[in-house]
């Protein structure tokens, strides 16, 4: 795995290896190259599309590079403070009970500034559905240290790598919610390889159907890659994710 | 019109559930405790939501979510746990969502916190401040409308004498007049539509409908303020007309002074009162007008001297404004000190009119 020269322009430039679409696109996403978060958004809004909620679905957005798709999302949205999604999603999922309720939210934006919001939520059983893009750092403010950052990792604020005795140990959020009653579903799954995006997807799916069941609380976890935030280069992200947050985070199904 | 004896805090909760109040949020803290428990008592049989919200940041954003599917929503606290909630309620004045945000305060300190905010960005809070509960009920509902008129957050001002005191009161739905329709609204229709909708601090709208951006919306945003700091300042006054001293108090503060001066004018002293009844936008030009004549202007508040910078701002002249509040807060820390007590505000009063400044 290299780290990437900043000095030089990128050897590796990245290749648009396919192209999808969704009608519920606006425009183009403003993501770097390689990054994980728009094939997230794509498998959410098919999602959407396959369970034929599109037209009573709302969203709330925390922030993050992902942030930006409010813009292209043809849903309604609501963009909320940091961290605070799950609890504004409350609030709309209690006066609008027939409508599906989801958050997106980063590791940052929900595992550091907000994880009471998701816990509690979570634990009084909303029936909404959070999406959490875990990408182990701050994306959109450059790549710093969040509180997903796995051991060993190398951010803007542990150059030396994650160590548990300076910075403690990452937190493996998921687990922690599929632990709470009132929690209905809870997966990981990661978007880093083909077969990953159709596991997720499928998970994206199972998540929905246990909100509009109304069965609980519903997480789905997806590991999304940010070479720019993990400075690698943009074709080795998935394979650096792989070897390092996969490891720490392990893919499946945490409910029963 | 029949009267019914109710403590403040049930008053205020049956008046906010008049006005349609059907989501409330909130998390215990004292004397705002009362308006939570009336709420949760009271919301399901008006096929309403009470949440015990599991912090005061918490119950806030989610009554900023009720309010942007389109709810009544309210929120409540005082002090500290108002303090959590400055970053939503600025947040919620940027991007334009209506709820009430119920201060029980302990006192008179959050004068600066309401009608400055500890928010960010360009914005103002519509306070109420009630000087007893009878007029806590109307302005209960009162709030609800100006928020709904103007798309903004807005702040009841209330205090331990409101919620915890008994009066006979009246309850029923206020009609302060038509409001735009709430057009703006997450309902989810939107979707798949190429119109869905948006509720964004930064007003960046959809890419096939760009909005202002931040600089445009926050420019409309604090143009919007300035228009309500033009037409909704409210306040009552008496006996300005021949006064030589003027006190200017607020909330309940407010309802002591009106009952001294009656006293000191019954015993032959040339004096009135003028009371903010709303802290923003603060009465300014009527206060102007109503110290314009007169010799000595005195603030009093229960605090160090937070309206005493409104009163300096706007008096005709500000080197008559003399202050004889203070802070005074009972050995609990809930609720008022000695201060709060007619024959004392009487002696500052009668002190500052021999000559004294600061008693
Ligand atoms: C209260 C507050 N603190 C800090 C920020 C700055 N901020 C914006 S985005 C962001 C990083 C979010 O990280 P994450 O949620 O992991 O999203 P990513 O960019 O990695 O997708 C931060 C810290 C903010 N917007 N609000
Ligand atoms: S910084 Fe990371 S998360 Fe943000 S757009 Fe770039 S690759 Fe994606
Ligand atoms: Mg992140």
């Amino acid at each position: 795995m290299s780290v990437i020269d900043t000095s030089q322009p990128p050897s590796q430039p990245a290749k648009k290896v396919a192209e999808f679409s969704s009608p519920l696109l606006l425009g183009e996403h403003s993501l770097c190259p390689g990054c994980g978060e728009p094939v997230a958004l794509r498998l959410l809004l098919e999602v959407l599309q396959e369970l034929d909620i599109v037209q009573r679905t709302i969203g709330v957005v925390g922030h993050g590079c992902y942030g930006s798709f409010v813009r292209i999302m043809d849903v309604d949205v609501l963009q909320c403070l940091h961290g605070r999604a799950p609890s504004c999603a409350t609030g709309i999922k209690r006066v609008r009970p027939d409508r599906a309720v989801f958050t997106m939210q980063g590791d940052g934006d929900m595992v550091n500034e907000g994880l009471q919001e998701v816990l509690h939520t979570a634990a009084r059983g909303e029936k909404i559905t959070c999406v959490l893009l875990n990408n182990g750092v701050f994306g959109d403010t450059g790549g710093q240290l969040t509180a997903t950052t796995v051991l060993g990792q190398r951010t803007k604020t542990s150059l030396e790598g994650r160590d548990a005795e300076a910075h403690g140990h990452p937190i493996p959020v998921a687990d922690l919610v599929a632990g709470l009653p009132g929690t209905a579903y809870v997966a990981r799954g990661t978007v880093a390889t083909a077969g990953s995006v159709a596991q997720t997807k499928r998970m994206l799916r199972r998540a929905f159907e246990a909100q509009l069941s109304g069965a609980g609380f519903s997480l789905v976890e997806i590991l999304t890659m940010c070479p720019t935030g993990w400075f690698v280069p943009a074709p080795d992200g998935p394979g650096y994710l792989a070897d390092s947050m996969e490891q720490a985070y392990p893919l499946g199904e945490l409910t029963t | 019109m029949t009267l019914e004896l109710l403590e403040g805090s049930t008053a205020i909760a049956r008046s906010a559930i008049a006005a349609g109040c059907r989501f409330f949020a909130g998390y215990p803290m004292s004397p705002f405790t009362g308006l939570l428990e009336n709420m949760s008592q009271q919301m399901p049989a008006a096929g309403g939501v009470c949440l015990n919200a599991e912090s005061e940041i918490e119950g806030v954003n989610m009554t900023l979510g009720a309010a942007a599917a389109g709810a009544r929503a309210a929120t409540g606290s005082c002090g500290q746990g108002i303090a959590l909630m400055q970053e939503a309620i600025a947040e919620a004045a940027l991007n334009e969502t209506p709820f009430v945000v119920f201060n029980m305060a302990r006192n008179q300190q959050d004068y600066f916190q309401s009608t400055r905010g500890g928010g960010w960005g360009d914005y103002r809070t519509i306070t109420l401040a009630p000087k007893d509960v009878p007029e806590a009920v109307e302005h209960t509902q009162l709030l609800f409308h100006l928020a709904d008129r103007y798309r903004a957050p807005v702040i009841f001002y209330g205090d331990p004498l409101l919620a915890q005191t008994r009066v006979g009161v009246s309850i029923e739905a206020l009609d302060f007049g038509p409001l735009p329709p709430k057009d703006w609204v997450l309902d989810g229709t939107g979707g798949g539509t190429g119109r869905s909708r948006q509720i964004w601090t930064w007003a960046m709208g959809k890419a096939t409908d760009p909005g202002p951006g931040p600089d445009g919306h926050w420019r409309a945003i604090a143009d919007k303020f300035d228009a309500i700091d033009k037409v909704e300042s409210r306040f009552e006054q008496a006996h300005v007309d021949d006064a030589e001293t003027l006190v200017v108090a607020f909330g309940s503060a407010a309802k002591f002074v009106e009952y001294v001066v009656d006293e000191l004018r019954a015993d032959g002293h040339r004096i009135g009162w003028f009371r903010p009844v709303t802290l923003w936008p603060f009465p300014g030009e009527a206060l102007a007008a109503a110290t314009a004549g007169v010799r000595r202007v005195l603030v009093f508040e229960l605090n160090a001297g937070q309206m005493l910078d409104d009163v300096r701002i706007h008096a005709a002249d500000r080197s008559a404004v003399r202050f004889i509040g203070g802070v005074s807060i009972a050995e609990s820390g809930l609720a008022y000190g000695e201060l709060m007590d007619a024959p004392v505000i009487r002696d500052r009063i009668l002190a500052a009119i021999t000559g004294g400044a600061r008693p």
